[in-house]
This record gives structure tokens, sequence and C-alpha cells, in this order.
């Protein structure tokens, strides 16, 4: 009896205890190996994001009116394809937002001495890929150079030939088999991804039978079957598929650029990959600064009606009718002057270039927050025919009340799905604005950043097409990804596509 | 050719719900004569509606063509019909009338159109001679200029005058039978007589035959050659109008009469039929009316009952009639209903609770940028009555006469215009803010749509605390949770209730989760907004049950805000017509419905359709629309309609005239009394 309570505890509170777990493997980390934690406010916004996110869901667990939408959610083999994904995405962005410096050893005049640049985990883990440079463009896998260089031979004569990379494929001997070793690599990349997955797949089976007091074969008779309600088969599928996926990659990183490198040698998947912080930050920090605007605003336009509505409304509209880019770059460029003539303030670049990336989240929330309030504005007044809020005010409920209590809560729905349809147009947005040159800091990876530079390389000849064809990749599997997963939301939470 | 213009013979129409199959017909069969008006009467949701897209093969997509059965039209099996043949048989032969004549128009297509494309569609008319038919129809339809209207989108018409453009387009075809579904249910009393009198003359003129679904049983009497009561997706009972209504079989149709609030029943409780209309998603194993049925017994519990055949082409689907079950049945229990106890209510009066007097509402028309009124809406216009304690006044007018203006405007949730609102004779109206709020309490409203009137996102037991939170009446957790599940076994709920969602209730539950909450902060005067209009016949009964027993316990006044004159006559003391923004008439009820002075309550009393043929009035058919309360006709407001209409009615409007016990403001009785 008491052990089972105990094991139901456990299992309640298994999430957090992770968590907390991994915070304090991140403290232990920070004393054993002396790392000065940088605080960016771009990290610190996330981490506010995942609180509140948790939060949300443990209210929506209770709530019947959340609860049957998720549930619906949670139903959706779509929609959980889709957000396996994306919490492969999330994972390696919030692996991103952890930011400390490395001390650089040898201690100064005042304590310790750290290194220039900021380091995140995902940086630890990619550090090859990070610090191995070529000199210049390399394609995917190759073992050679793109461009010829003049070789000067000791006889003093001259030839101009490809020659090897520094770094990519350096273990393969001159004239060895390229091609088998890839081949190798390939197939131990696709046994350790099952491999990785099969262990996973282990740790959840005994997750499930202890919660089902199932047997093993039940369990797994269930999940192939398709059985129950959620679709645990197309699940285990994609996440066994990206495991795969990220096998291969990694395997193949160890020795090779798997996606090239750039102009400057750097390495093509590491850019990418760093990528995805920029892309999710801009797509989820924008609304989060967005929506009290939107929210607030809104309802009290709606409800209290009169000049405030009109105030409100002149707002808007004149927000909304000046250009959003000409908005951003005015903002933008002087956020680089104030940056440029107060260099103290900022004593890391990364930390100069998280300050513009913020910047550019708030001045894009505030040019995007017309339309969801102008949505809000117009549902709470619906909702203030309606006969309950009659009711309310009949009981003599305070207007703050009524707002709180009738109003945000029917009008939720309407900002869920505004945020999850909002998310893939503000990461294309991004791409958009770094190609015009007003989006994030040339120096932070970004797949705007390298769709800019890609409008050189591929004015080349020979065309230099992997950069490109790299952030298409990532930034297509995102935004797919968020797109479907964004229309099972809006279904599951449009009132009008109520099932019976 | 058979006599039977339309024979349905079987029909079963189901689709795949979220707990298996849903059986929304089963076995359904009836025969329509030419030329006769049949007519399927039974509460929502037991399946006439969907017997009528059954038979045009117009089923939502949800049913996937799940019909079997036949359906003959002049022989022809319209369920074997390919597609293409159903289109042309669509109009042409059976035609069909919706309830919503707002949404059944198309806004975008000006009426003629509308009439051409039918025209078009199935005769060789073209061009000017379609336009000359089409100007024919409308005018057939009752539409005065026909020939105007012709180019006119639907907003600009009425709703009384849409649906007789969906009549004039339904008869383009001339059809051989038309399907009326509900066409007179959006439609206010005197313009429901106006469509029904003109359906009777154009079924005869054309000599079509009807297929009439309603759940009136005074349209069915006015309108009904034979009936047919369906139950749970089944035809429990089918008799000719006057067997009937003389002496209905199932216990179900005479429960129904039972329910029905009249005068005579006032001093007892109405027979009511306990619970609702049985979900379809279940497998049925005995009848299915049994649970709520008064004669059941226990073979009724597992005894499916077949059709049983009458003479003169009735039947029955009751184990009553069944010769192998009959024998057992136990003798029909002699359940006179409860009188109710006379109450201290009617002994102890103390005083007036409200007082209104010459209230004013006026609804500013805003123009331009800087909001000036251009033009007032004259929504209430100088109205004054007073609601003594523990009485009912019952506020009766057609759709915008301006009855819930005044409910919203003595809550103070309107800004009156002028006039003075006394609550026990302390004015309200000039309460404001903090003031008016702690008032609040004293006075409740109850809405007309059990729907909307409770905010989806919370617990009922929260909904019903609001007001008590709100007012800081029971601060303590412990005692606010015991008095939130006393309230809910006060109104007839179970006190788990509480922890469950407005949704998951059915309209007549919902309707008394707003009762309870509206009684939670002990109100002394409940504005009641047509809290019955939403409801079936066997709910709204008990809910007037519950009303009137809560009066008697509580001593409570209610303003009952209502367009039914049946509902008035069992619930109400006093009553006061209302007609665009200002009383006509006002007096004690029995005096007002049996002799009635102003023309307008006249003509209103005769256009209710009576259930019994010998006490319906005789017709008095007013002509056009109610005028709009932006600019009131000169002089009395009724005179344009009136029957009875003289010179200075056009000049002012009339005085006050009091007679006896009651008030009426017409010249008829101007002159008598000076």
């Amino acid at each position: 009896m008491s052990a089972s309570i105990t094991k139901q505890r456990l299992r309640q509170w298994l999430l957090p205890v992770i968590a907390l777990a991994s915070v304090c493997a991140y403290i232990a980390a920070v004393w054993m190996y002396d790392l000065k934690t940088v605080w960016l406010w771009t990290d610190l916004l996330v981490y506010v994001l995942i609180v509140s996110m948790a939060a949300f869901f443990s209210v929506a667990k209770r709530r019947a009116h959340l609860r049957e939408p998720l549930q619906r959610i949670v139903e959706n083999r779509t929609a959980m394809v889709c957000l396996v994904v994306l919490a492969g995405f999330m994972t390696i962005g919030v692996l991103d937002s952890v930011h400390f410096r490395l001390p650089s050893g040898g201690a100064g005049d005042h304590g310790k001495r750290y290194a220039p640049e900021v380091t995140s985990i995902l940086d630890l883990l990619m550090a090859q890929q990070r610090v191995q440079m070529e000199k210049t463009y390399a394609s995917p896998l190759s073992l050679w150079q793109y461009e010829k260089v003049t070789v000067e031979y000791p006889d003093g004569r001259h030839e101009r030939v490809y020659p090897r990379l520094q770094f990519g494929g350096a273990h393969i001997a001159p004239g060895a088999a390229h091609r088998q070793d890839i081949l190798r690599r390939v197939a131990s990349g696709v046994g350790a991804g099952l491999m990785m997955g099969g262990l996973i797949a282990l740790l959840a089976l005994g997750y499930a039978m202890s919660r089902h007091a199932a047997s093993a074969r039940e369990v797994v008779s269930g999940v192939m079957r398709a059985t129950g309600a959620i679709p645990w088969r197309a699940m285990w599928l994609t996440l066994f598929l990206l495991l795969i996926a990220l096998g291969v990659v990694w395997a193949l990183a160890g020795e090779y650029h798997v996606f090239g490198t750039d102009k400057v040698g750097k390495d093509v998947l590491y850019k990418s990959v760093k990528s995805i912080r920029t892309g999710l930050i801009i797509g989820t920090l924008t609304t989060l600064v967005m929506l009290p605007f939107a929210v607030f605003l809104g309802i009290l336009a709606g409800y209290l009606r009169g000049w405030v509505d009109d105030v409100i409304q002149y707002l808007y509209t004149t927000l909304s009718s000046i250009p959003g880019v000409l908005l951003i770059a005015a903002a933008v460029l002087m956020l680089q002057a104030y940056i440029h003539t107060h260099p103290d303030l900022f004593p890391t670049e990364a930390e100069r270039a998280d300050l513009r990336l913020l910047f550019l989240c708030i001045i894009l929330g505030i040019t995007s927050w017309t339309g969801l309030c102008r949505l809000i504005r117009g549902e709470t007044m619906k909702l203030c025919e309606a006969d309950f809020l009659l009711a309310a005010r009949a009981f003599g409920q305070h207007p703050v009340g009524i707002m709180l209590r009738h109003i945000l809560p029917n009008v939720m729905h309407i900002v869920l799905i505004s945020v999850v349809l909002d998310f893939s147009g503000l990461v294309l947005a991004e791409a958009v604005l770094s190609y015009v040159g007003v989006g994030v800091d040339p120096a932070t990876n970004s797949w705007g950043n390298m769709i800019n530079a890609a409008r050189l390389e591929m004015a080349r000849e020979p065309m230099v097409w992997w950069p490109l064809l790299s952030a298409f990749i990532f930034m297509f599997v995102l935004v797919l990804a968020a797109n479907l997963f964004a229309d099972v939301v809006r279904d599951a939470f449009d009132p009008r596509l109520k099932r019976r | 050719m058979s006599d039977y213009l339309l024979a349905v013979k079987d029909l079963h129409t189901w689709y795949t719900g979220a707990r298996g199959r849903v059986h929304v017909l089963d076995g359904v069969s009836f025969k329509v004569r030419r030329g006769e008006t049949f007519v399927l009467l039974g509460e929502s949701g037991c399946g006439k509606s969907m017997t009528a897209l059954s038979i045009m093969r117009l089923l939502p997509m949800q049913f996937q063509n799940n019909i079997s059965g036949h359906v003959q039209l002049d022989g022809v099996d319209l369920l074997q019909l390919p597609e293409v043949a159903m289109r042309r048989m669509r109009g042409r032969r059976i035609a069909m009338i919706f309830q919503e004549p707002m949404t059944s128009l198309n806004p975008v297509m000006t009426v003629g159109a509308q009439i051409v494309e039918v025209l078009v569609q199935h005769t060789t008319l073209r061009g000017a001679s379609a336009r000359a038919e089409a100007v024919r129809l409308l005018d057939a339809a009752g539409i005065p200029a026909a020939g105007q209207r012709l180019d006119e989108y639907p907003h600009r018409l009425s709703g009384g005058m849409k649906q007789r453009v969906m009549i004039a387009i339904a008869l383009a075809g001339k059809p051989d039978l038309l399907i009326a579904d509900e066409p007179t249910t959006a439609l206010d009393v005197t313009i429901q007589a106006q469509v029904l009198d003109l359906l009777k003359s154009l079924q005869k003129d054309f000599g079509m035959a009807m297929l009439l679904i309603t759940h009136d049983l005074g349209v069915v009497s006015q309108m009904a050659d034979r009936v047919a009561v369906m139950y749970a997706g089944q035809v429990v009972e089918q008799a000719s109008r006057n067997d009937f209504f003389k002496s209905p079989q199932h216990p179900y149709s005479q429960r129904l009469f039972e329910a029905l609030p009249e005068l005579d029943k006032r001093d007892r409780e109405l027979n009511v039929i306990p619970g609702t209309v049985p979900a379809l998603d279940q497998e049925f194993v005995g009848c299915r009316f049994a649970p709520r049925c008064h004669r059941a017994w226990d073979a009724c519990e597992k005894n499916s009952p077949a059709w049983i055949a009458l003479p003169n082409e009735s039947g029955l689907r009751c184990l009553l009639a069944d010769a192998t079950w009959s024998g057992a049945a136990p003798a029909p229990k002699k359940s006179a209903p409860m009188a109710l106890n006379r109450t201290p209510s009617d002994t102890a009066r103390g005083g007036e609770v409200l007082a209104i007097h010459d209230l004013k509402v006026h609804f500013p028309i805003v123009k331009g940028l800087f909001k000036r009124a251009a033009g007032y809406v004259y929504a209430v216009d100088g109205v004054s009555f007073q609601i003594p304690r523990g009485r009912t006044l019952a506020l009766v007018g057609e759709s915008g006469c301006g009855k819930t203006t005044v409910g919203k405007a003595i809550l103070q949730l309107l800004e009156t215009t002028q006039g003075s609102v006394m609550f026990e004779g302390a004015p309200l109206h000039s309460l404001r803010g903090e003031a008016l709020r702690k008032k609040r309490r004293e006075f409740q409203i109850i809405f007309q749509d059990p729907y909307s009137s409770m905010n989806p996102r919370m617990l009922v037991s929260d909904i019903i605390a609001e007001g008590m939170m709100a007012q800081g009446i029971e601060k303590d957790k412990e005692k606010r949770s015991a008095r939130i599940d006393q309230l809910l076994a006060h109104v007839g709920l179970r006190t788990d209730a509480g922890q469950r969602y407005p949704h998951e209730f059915s309209g007549g539950q919902r309707q008394r989760i707003c009762i309870a909450r509206a009684l939670a902060v002990n109100p002394k005067l409940i504005v009641c907004d047509e809290p019955t209009s939403a409801l079936d016949v066997s709910v709204q009964a008990q809910i007037l049950n519950l009303l009137k027993q809560l009066q008697a316990e509580h001593g409570l006044s209610y303003l009952f805000i209502t367009h039914n004159i049946g509902v008035v006559a069992y619930l109400a003391h006093e009553v006061a017509v209302m007609y665009l923004g200002r009383i006509v008439e006002q007096g004690p009820v029995a005096q007002i419905l049996s002799t009635p002075r102003h023309p307008y309550t006249q003509a209103l009393l005769s256009a209710v359709p009576s259930v019994n043929q010998a006490q319906q009035r005789e017709a008095i058919r007013l002509a056009g629309d109610p005028p709009s309360p932006i600019d009131p006709p000169l002089g009395c407001h009724f005179h344009a309609r009136c029957p009875r209409v003289r010179q200075q009615c056009r000049e002012r409007y009339p005085d006050p005239v009091t007679i006896g016990s009651s008030v009426v403001r017409c010249f008829l009785y101007s002159d008598a009394t000076k």
C-alpha cells in the first residue's frame, strides 16, 4: 500500500526531480571546473519561458476546458510526431542557452582570468566542430579544399592544386578508400542511433510497466498495435529516425565536415545547429514580449469601450500602418549606435550580440502585437454581449474580477492559437530581416545570416551551395513541424470545430 | 395512382458517433395523402427534422448516406434514385421551408434572383417571363408591392417577410409536397398567425400536401389533418387531429397536454414528465419512454413495444395497447397534481418591492467622427408599473417591443434616460459605483438562453459562488460550499453537480443552475427574461413548477418577461402588455386574458394558436410588421396596424384610462369614461 503510494509520488515528481538534478549537476560542474556563468538576457527569458510553460501545463491538467483540447492534441498523430521533432530542436536550444566562460589558466592581477569567449554546453559538445577551422570553403564530406591554391615545390615549380583539408578526413591516407570510410561510418552511426533509441525505449518500458502494472509484452504489443489513444508507435518511430540521423551525423562529424565549411573555413553544421537557438528565441520570446500588450490592451479596449477603446485603437492602427521593417531598422540601428558608444557595458561580444537579439525580439513584438490585440478586442466585445457577463455584472462583480475571471479564460484559446501560428512566421521573419541587414548581429549564428551570405556564394562559379542547403534543411524541418503542430492546436482549441 | 402521395416505410438513419452508432431514426413509418397536412410533433432531439432531411436526402456529412428503408413519392422510391434524379425531385416535387429565415436566404443575392434561380432550375421560364412569375409568387406569398421587393436584398426584410420569401421560393417549382420544418418557431405570434394562415390558403390553392414539423400543440391544433408524435427516433402515436386532441392515447402525448401551462391549472403544480429525452447512442431494450412514463410497469423495461395499428389509420407504440401485455398493466394511478400550498406571500403581502415610474431608455445612434447622436432608438419610452412583494408581473409583447430592455434597465445594467426605479422605496437609478454594487444582491436576473448565461470555463460551484463572493456573503469557505450544496438540492440537482462544467448539463438543468445562482444572494426580486422559451414543453413545466414553489417559499417577486401567453396565464398575477416601448394595457391576469380591451391585446391573444379548438378566439389578423422604434409613428404607435383606428389615433398618443382594476391606453375607452 505505502509502497505503491511512494511509487506514485515518485512518478508525479519525476520531471521536477530530473530538472532539479540537472541544475545540481550544472552547479557541481561550475564548482569543479571553475566556470564563470554568464547570464545572458535571452537565457533568463528562456528559463522564464520554460517555467511558465510547466506552470501552464500543471494548471491545464486541472481545468477541463484546457485539458480537453490538450487531450485532442495528444491523441493526434501528426501533432505528436511534430512534437517529438520540436522537442529535439528545443533540447538543442536549451543546451545552447546555458552560457559560461572557461578559465583561461593563470591568475591575473584581479583574481582569476577567464577566456574572452562565452561558451555554452552545446559548444562543449561540438568543441571539435567549433575549433577545427579550415582555410576556406570545403564541400560536404570532402577531403580537399574547394578552391585551388598555388603550391610552391622545393624545386621552385609552381602548381595550382586542390590542397588537402587540415582537419576534414585527415585520418585517411592519401589514396585510401574515402567512400568505404564514409559508408563504414554511416553504418556505425545507424547502429549507434539504434542503440541509443533502444536504451531510451528500455527506460520508458520500465516506467510504463510500473505505471500501468503491465508486463513488458503487454506494453510492447500495445504500442506496436497502436491500440491506445496516444499514438506512441508513430512517436517512437520518429524518435528512432531522429536518433539514427543524429548517430550518422555524429559518426561522420568525428572526422569530416558533414555540411562542408564556409568562406572562412567554419564548419557549416556547427553554424546551422547554433542557429537553432536564435530561431527558437525569435519565435518564442517575441510572442512572450507582445502577449502582455496584446491581451491587456485588447481586453481593456473591448470591455471598457468609450475613450479607452478609441485611444487603444488609434495606437494600434498607427503602429500597424508604419512599415514594420522601417521601425525595426530604425530601432536596431539606434541600438547599434548605443552599443558602440558604451563598449564598457558589454564585456564580451556574446553579450553585445545577445542584447541585439533581445532588442530584435522586443521590436518585432512591438510591431506584431496589433493583430492579436485586434482579435482579442473583438472577442471581448462579443463576450460582453454574452449573458454570463451580464449575470456577473448583476451580481455586482468588480470590473477587474470580470475581466480576470470571465473574459481572460475565454480568450485564452485565441492567445494559444496565435502563439503557435506566429512562431513559424517569426522564424522566417528573422531570416528575411537578416537578409535585409537589420536582423541579428552579423556575428550571431543564424539562418538569416547564412542565407544572407549565400547570396554571394550562389553567384560564384563554381557555386557554393551547401551553406544554403544546410540552413534550408534545418529551417524547413523546424518550420514545417511548427506549422503542422499549429494546425492541430488551432483545430483543437477552435470552439467552432467542437466535436460531439 | 394511389391515394397516398408520400409513403415512408421503416426509415432508419444513423451515424457513427464517439460511443458507437447513433440511431437518429429507428423504423419511422407514415403516409401522407394528397392535399392533406400531416404534422410531426415532438420535443427537440426526437428526430423530426432528421425525418425531413432523410426524405429530402439532405443529411449532414457525418451520416454518409446511412439510410435504409423506403421513401416512396408516387410510387418512386427516393432512396433508390441516383443523385442526379434526386436533384430534379428537390424543389420540383418536394420543397422545404426551414426554421430560421435569417440564415436560409443567401444574403448576397437579391430576393428576385433567388426565386428565379429555382424557376430556371425547374421550369422553362427565362428572362422577363421568369421575373414576372417571381412577382406573381411573391404576391401569392402575401408580400406587398412585390414588384419592388424583387430587387431587394434579404437584410432589408423583416423575419416574417423573409419567411414569406422562403415560401415563395418553395412554391416556385409547384411542388406536390411541402415540408415545413418549424416554419414559425422563430417568429412572433402575430406574424406566426399570418404565416400559418398563408400556408393554409396556399395549400388549398396549389393542392399541395404538407408535412409540417412542430413542437407546438397549438400549431398542431390549428393546422393538422393528421398527427404523428415522435419520441427518441420513433413514431409513438398516430391519429387524426380530432381524435388526438380529444383523447391522446400514448402516455407521452397525454403528459405533453398536461404539461402545458394554462389559466385553469394555476392553483396546482403542472404535471411534468421527469427527466429528458434519452441520448440515442445506446441500445434500447425496453420502451424508450419507460424511464419517464407515469404508467410504466416492469414489463416496459424489458419489452420493446411494437407498432399497433388501430382503426382510422391511427396507431400506437405502447404495451398498454398490446393485448398480450396490457392485461398485466397496473391501473392508472390517480395522480392528482399537487395543489400548491397557499403561501404566506398571498396572505401577508408587504407593500411594493419595485416601483418604476415613466422609465425611458433611449439608445443614441451615433454618426460621424465626433460621435454625435443622429437619432435615438426609443426602446423604452415611458413605462410605469409596481410589483408587490411575493407577486409576479408578466411583461408581454412581441420581439423588439422593449420588454428585455425594461428588465435590464431595472437591474441598472443599462443606463436609464429618464424616469425613476424605486426599489423598496429607495431610488436605484441614482446609485453608482460601490453603493450600487452592494445593492445588487437584492435583485437578480435569469436569462433566456441557458447555454450562454454561464461561463463555460467555470465549475458549477464556482458559478454559484460568484455572487456570494462578489457580495461578501458566506466568506467562510466551508459554509459557502455547504450553502452551494443546499442551493443545488433546492433546485432539484444532485450536489455532485457542483464539480462539473455547465456543458455537461441539459438545457433544463442549466436553467436550474441559473436559478440556484440567482438565489445564492437571497434576492427579493428576480427578473426572469423568457427563462423557458428555449426549453421543451415538458422541461418548461419543470422550471415553471420550480419558480412557483420558490416564490411560495421565499416570497420572491418576479418580473416575468415572456411572449408565451400560456406561461403568463399559469404564473402571473398581473400582466402588462407592451407595444413599441410603451405599456398599452395592464391589469390582473384573469381580466386581461378573458376580456382584453386594447385592440393590440385582443389581436395578440387571438393570434396564439389554442390547443382547444372550442377556445380558439375569433381571429383578428394584424397586417404588416411592428414599426421601428427608431422612428415611432405619430400618434398611437399601433394605429397603422389597428383594425379599429380613428382619426384622433393618428394625431396624439392616448392617455391611460382606468377601467376597473386595469389600465388601458386607447381612445376607444377614453370617450366612454369622459
